[in-house]
């Protein structure tokens, strides 16, 4: 049933590094010859992070156009996402074990239910700030209530929803960190492979914030490329 | 005994059960759960967690009412709540290991630096959106700039600031569980020893991190309404939408 992938590293002394490695230096060398082992917990890392994104952006998305017209579903939705979001990632990978077992799946549910709570939050906002006197202007030049919400209100929520997935993304690179207590693999899993030795450690911490930083440059283009008439006023 | 589909609530009998009762640890020999046991190990996840809360109040809180008074640190504000998000936990702690060593010490210092960042985000974000003319007319009736800080502002940011206190107190307790790599045996020393816990004793750390956790989240939004100054209670429904922007809400999460 269990059984954490916690094993000691199989150190492969090459040449030059040998002194670095056994006197648990930083080794560049090392990590040169080993940098191959990071590509597939790095991708398993960026799956964790993209799909319960998009689940989630998804969820929430639906969620909060239902929450548009009847106002009184944002206060419950924000309760119960509130709930999920306080119970630490560890021992909700745990707790989902018994229903969905050891790996993707578990480690899925959990990161997804993390990101409900800011996403949503962060688009029931950028449509609520939306001006009354835009509104008015686009109803009077006799859009309709579901027009004005695709052309105009969500339009002018798109910097909220866009800060929304930042958070929702870097967010989530750290606690997929932890989804190696799921079994579902990524940096983590790598970290814990031998948390003592130092090349390792930089490496796979390292390889997680640069992950996350690219994901927010990224999200940070998308949201320039979709809000042309913001970048006159920058 | 019980049916094939239900099969789950018998992990979380006996989980419950390992959380009151003592039993033979999975490699034999020793006994393993029980209420001393557990409540040990809840001792010193309290003692870890808030220890660092404290210490990480008493540097970042002070720094940040002074620096919101000035007006100065947009950038140190926004850039600690960026950093701190994206550095995972297990990565600041596993860099703790090995470049500083295991025990108490080094896991309080990986504790504080996760609970800074919401604390100066908070507590700089609440001095800013007390409206100017407030201080102006504080100023005006001759306070010196220690007494805004300390009549004004202070009170008027104490909502946000217990909000970060909440955020920080639910990421250290949550974070806590991960000491035991440190080798300080906090609740989630059944959790990373699976070889004497066995999944039972996992599933039963789990739960009990769980609850602690939603507690101490409920905790902190009871302390954070009472508070909060009547008058800023009556003033909110107008201001809250427009003021209320996302730093002063639980935004991060680190485990």
């Amino acid at each position: 049933m269990i059984g954490l992938p916690i094993a000691q590293l199989q150190i492969d002394k090459p040449g030059g590094a040998d002194d670095c490695v056994s006197s648990n230096g930083f080794c560049p060398e090392w990590i040169a010859e080993n940098i191959d082992r990071y590509w597939t917990p790095l991708l398993e890392h960026v799956y964790l992070t993209v799909a319960p994104v998009a689940i989630g952006f998804a969820i929430s998305l639906a969620l909060a156009i239902m929450a548009h017209r009847r106002r009184w579903l944002t206060g419950p939705v924000i309760a119960i996402s509130g709930i999920f979001f306080a119970i630490p990632s560890v021992a909700a990978f745990f707790l989902l074990q018994p229903l969905t077992g050891l790996g993707y799946t578990t480690a899925m549910v959990a990161l997804v239910s993390y990101t409900l709570l800011i996403i949503f939050r962060n688009i029931t906002d950028g449509l609520r700030n939306v001006p009354a006197e835009t509104r008015d202007a686009a109803l009077g030049q006799g859009l309709t209530e579901r027009q004005v919400l695709y052309r105009v209100e969500f339009p002018m929520a798109v910097p909220e929803i866009m800060a929304g997935l930042r958070i929702a993304t870097s967010t989530t690179v750290g606690l997929a960190a932890l989804a190696v207590f799921a079994g579902a693999g990524g940096l983590g899993a790598e970290i814990l492979v031998d948390k003592r030795f130092k090349s390792n450690v930089v490496v796979a911490g390292g390889l997680a914030v640069l992950l996350a930083a690219a994901f927010d440059l990224m999200i940070l283009g998308a949201q320039r490329a979709m809000t042309p008439w913001r970048r006159s006023r920058a | 005994m019980i049916a094939p589909g239900l099969a789950f609530l018998g992990d979380f009998g006996e989980a419950i059960k390992f959380i009151f009762q003592e039993r033979e640890s999975v490699s034999g020999g020793v006994q393993i759960g029980g209420i001393p046991e557990l409540a040990g190990f809840t001792a010193t996840h309290m003692y870890v967690s808030l220890a660092a809360l404290a210490i990480a109040a008493v540097l970042a809180i002070p720094l940040a009412l002074w620096l919101g008074h000035l007006g100065r640190g947009d950038f140190i504000a926004t850039a600690t709540s960026n950093v701190g998000r994206a550095v995972p936990s297990l990565a600041l702690l596993a860099f703790f290991i090995s470049f500083v060593g295991f025990g108490y010490t080094n896991v309080i210092a990986v504790l504080v630096l996760l609970a800074i960042p919401p604390l100066i985000t908070n507590t700089y974000v609440g001095v800013r959106q007390v409206d100017r003319d407030t201080v102006d007319a504080a100023r005006g009736q001759g306070l010196t700039g220690m007494e805004i800080v300390r009549k004004i502002e202070l009170p008027l940011a104490l909502p946000s600031i217990f909000a970060g206190m909440r955020t920080s107190a639910v990421n250290v307790v949550a974070t806590a569980t991960i000491a035991p790599l440190a080798n300080v045996q906090t609740l989630g020393e059944p959790i990373i020893t699976p070889q004497t816990y066995g999944f039972v004793g996992q599933l039963g750390a789990s739960i009990l991190v769980a609850v602690i956790t939603l507690l101490v989240d409920f905790l902190f939004a009871r302390l954070q309404r009472a508070v909060t100054p009547e008058g800023v209670k009556l003033a909110r429904p107008a201001k809250a939408r427009r003021r209320f922007s996302f730093p002063t809400k639980r935004s991060p999460k680190q485990a």
